[in-house]
């Protein structure tokens, strides 16, 4: 059995990025402190960004901007603008549950003074 | 010019006044409620409004920005989302008046951030229903979970862990539905969803689409808590602010449902969900797991609250479980399910709300003496029982009837015993809290001693308003039931279908 | 944390630096449409000051610099601007956020359009630098009020 290893070599970003969605994940179920939950729950939401970024990207393309003087050259040449917009979307998607997550935290903290989910178990009851 | 403009008014009227709200408060605090109730109360009208003209006239596409689809956003008002959109609607202005009655101190803070991000979760909800572009859906969806982890986390105390379990939980729902559709884009080209059902067939053959699809009904299966994804509900509906859970308890998994039901019937198309996938089988188990799951773990519950939760979970089975069997009974059954739970469980969770304010607490202990202390309200309740036990004329008895009805005729006598078996398990748990509400204690365990000299003291008529007209609503649902799944939902169940 | 940073070198340096962190934000802000950047960007790099501020320079300084209210409102204002550009869009003839429809004298076309988005990058921008800033703001002060 002969292995083609070089179907890989264009798509290692692919291969990164699911490799950082397994991390988020593990992150997110393996760790009992609330944190690093959320710093789990970030990496995932990065790794799908990532994902998305990825297939826009083409060989010897360029920025898909029309030249003010001249034509524009066909579209093949031009890297695809719209996963990037979409994915800006999806950063401040990811920024305010981040910034929901932290307060909500921190309230927590304030409260019942821990981050460990075991510990804040106890405390609620 | 509204009627041109109407489904973008739909988003626009709420999103506007919650954005309008927190310089508005500025003015005079209190502003905030009755502009909210005002704002929900034109979006409902608009919404109402739509669904005729959707009768008159056929659907109503919208392009956003002037771009025409598949390169802009379209707004699509065709007979499921308008009559999904119009209950949202309707509904949720019940859910602000009562919340801007009970005036619940957890939402008061100053400038207005509560009534604001009430709003926010309406405009957002009805982003939801009326897109027909799969990553606006997304950018909706998380618009709504926003607002509703920051108002469940109002609640304080336990609230705070239970909206972080659902932040983290729903965000990952939402990261698993974006990358089911980054992978379809990837595959297709576009995301406008009448032109991905055009080019599917064409990349069906590709291992990437179950994968896809896969992702995002496991995405959308979070947001709606059906079982076994269920886990952030409970805890967030007991938790959180009483006028949050009468926001969020009737629609906001329904909107999910919704979601899930344009994706599968829409852009997947039946075929795609009952022969070429295990997908209407999957999803009909799921349904029917969640029927029992949720009405086994409600019999447990002491607290009304966690009760109509699981409760909840089990209701929303039916709905999974009538989009699962794709018949045309079954869907108009999952559809009219979403108009009647929607009354009934708000119905519910605003008595509760009442009762926790007049009556000290949720527990089903405290409950006793409620039908002498609150009658109006506990007549409401019992109304509301009715409904979800499934005695006719309330509305309950009919959406299970057209499911039991899709069941039988597609042949799953399995499904049609999990049917029976969910509405007896409602049997016993509602009747439980009616022996709590409607029988006096023994003179022996008479802890509430204090009670007997207290007189009627129902709840004010700001928080009775919307509570009596979500009551009239159920046995208005029932009465009429014939017409609206003959003039709306057999419409809205053909999309897709055939 | 929001103590301040103790060295006289680190205060200096912040007070002379934030100017042109914020020109730089606006900078970013303005060119979005030929170059990375834009209304999120750019209100991003404008928060960093506020967040540098009030590292450096302590809480009760930032509070000052951006007083809580104030910076809601001023989110608030940023949204509007963006939902009142689209509205305005509805109102010209079009359907919504379509800015070729804007009741501006501006020629029509590709001009008008671009001169659209920049109107609502500049909502975006005031919208996401007071929303950090506010979150930024807040936890700041429950932090402290924990520690006291």
């Amino acid at each position: 059995m002969s292995l083609d290893l070089s179907v890989l070599a264009g798509e290692a970003v692919y291969l990164v990025a699911f490799g950082l969605l397994a991390l988020g994940i593990f992150a997110l179920i393996a760790h009992g402190n609330l944190m690093k939950k959320v710093i789990g729950l970030t990496i995932f939401q990065t790794a799908v960004i990532l994902f998305f970024v990825a297939t826009s990207a083409k060989w010897q393309a360029t920025l898909p901007i029309v030249p003010e003087a001249g034509a524009a050259g066909p579209a093949a040449g031009y890297m695809n603008p719209l996963p990037h917009a979409l994915m800006l979307t999806a950063i401040v998607v990811m920024v305010a549950t981040l910034g929901v997550a932290l307060a909500l935290l921190v309230r927590l903290h304030r409260r019942y003074g821990s981050f460990e989910e075991d510990d804040l178990l106890d405390r609620v009851e | 010019m509204i009627r041109h403009h109407l489904p973008a008014l739909l988003v626009v009227v709420p999103l506007g006044t919650g954005l309008a709200l927190p310089l508005l408060a500025t003015l005079s605090s209190r502003l905030a409620w009755p502009a909210t109730v005002a704002a929900g109360a034109v979006t409902a009208a608009l919404a109402v409004a739509g669904v005729f003209q959707v009768l008159a006239g056929g659907p109503v596409h919208y392009a956003v920005g002037g771009w025409p689809p598949p390169w802009g956003i379209e707004l699509v008002l065709d007979p499921l989302s308008a009559f999904v959109a119009a209950v949202v609607a309707a509904v949720s202005t019940c859910s602000l008046a009562y919340a801007g009655g009970l005036d619940d101190p957890a939402l008061r803070g100053r400038l207005g951030g509560g009534p604001a991000l009430c709003l926010l979760l309406l405009a957002a909800m009805m982003g939801i229903v009326v897109t027909g572009d799969l990553f606006n859906l997304f950018v909706f969806l998380e618009v709504a979970a926003l607002a509703t982890y920051a108002l469940i986390g109002a609640g304080g105390g336990r609230a705070l862990l239970a909206s972080f379990r659902y932040v983290i939980l729903g965000s990952l729902g939402a990261s698993f539905y974006l990358l089911g559709v980054g992978l379809l884009y990837a595959l297709t080209g576009t995301l406008n969803m009448a032109d991905l059902a055009a080019r599917l067939p064409a990349a069906e053959a590709s291992r990437l689409v179950p994968v896809a699809v896969g992702l995002i009904v496991m995405g959308l299966g979070i947001k709606m808590g059906v079982a076994p994804l269920h886990g952030w509900l409970p805890d967030a509906y007991t938790y959180a602010p009483p006028a949050v859970v009468a926001l969020l308890a009737p629609v906001a998994t329904k909107v999910a449902a919704y979601a899930l039901a344009r994706i599968l019937f829409s852009v997947l198309g039946v075929s795609f969900v009952l022969d070429a996938s295990v997908l209407g089988g999957a999803l009909a188990w799921l349904g029917a797991g969640s029927i029992l799951v949720g009405g086994i773990m409600a019999l447990r519950q002491d607290d009304l609250r966690r009760l109509l939760a699981y409760s909840s979970v089990s209701q929303m089975g039916y709905i999974v479980l009538g989009i699962g069997l794709a018949t045309a009974n079954s869907l108009a059954g999952a559809y009219l399910h979403i108009l009647n739970h929607a009354l009934m469980k708000g119905c519910l969770f605003f008595v509760a709300g009442a009762a926790a304010l007049r009556l000290g607490g949720t527990a089903l202990a405290d409950l006793r003496r409620m039908h002498r202390l609150m009658p109006v309200t506990t007549a409401c309740l019992v109304v509301a029982a009715l409904s979800m036990v499934g005695i006719p004329p309330a509305g309950g008895f009919f959406s299970k009837w057209y499911l039991l009805l899709g069941a039988v005729e597609s042949g799953h006598w399995v499904f049609a015993g999990v049917i029976l078996a969910g509405g007896l398990l409602a049997v016993v748990y509602m009747f439980r809290v009616l022996e709590h509400v409607c029988l006096e204690p023994r003179a022996a365990d008479d802890h509430g001693g204090g009670h007997a000299r207290v007189g009627r003291k129902d709840a004010s008529p700001a928080v009775l308003l919307p509570l009596v007209v979500l009551a009239v609503g159920i046995v208005a649902a029932g009465i009429f039931n014939a017409s609206i799944v003959n003039g709306l939902l057999r419409l809205a169940a053909s999309v897709g279908v055939g | 944390m929001i103590g301040g940073h103790d060295s006289v070198i680190v205060q200096t340096a912040v007070r002379l630096l934030l100017p042109w962190i914020r020109i730089f934000g606006l900078y970013v802000l303005f060119h979005g449409h030929s170059s990375p950047g834009g209304g999120f960007q750019g209100g991003v790099i404008f928060a960093a000051s506020y967040i540098v501020l009030g590292l450096a320079l302590g809480r009760r300084e930032l509070e000052r610099c951006a007083p809580e209210r104030a910076t809601l409102q001023w989110a608030a204002v940023g949204a509007l601007v963006f939902f009142g550009v689209g509205v305005a869009a509805l109102v010209g003839g079009g359907a919504l956020l379509d800015y070729g429809s804007l009741p501006l004298p501006v020629p029509e076309g590709p001009a008008l359009r671009a001169f659209g988005v920049l109107l609502i990058e500049i909502g975006v921008f005031l919208a996401v630098a007071a929303s950090l800033t506010l979150i930024f703001v807040r936890l700041a002060k429950v932090a402290e009020e924990e520690s006291a």
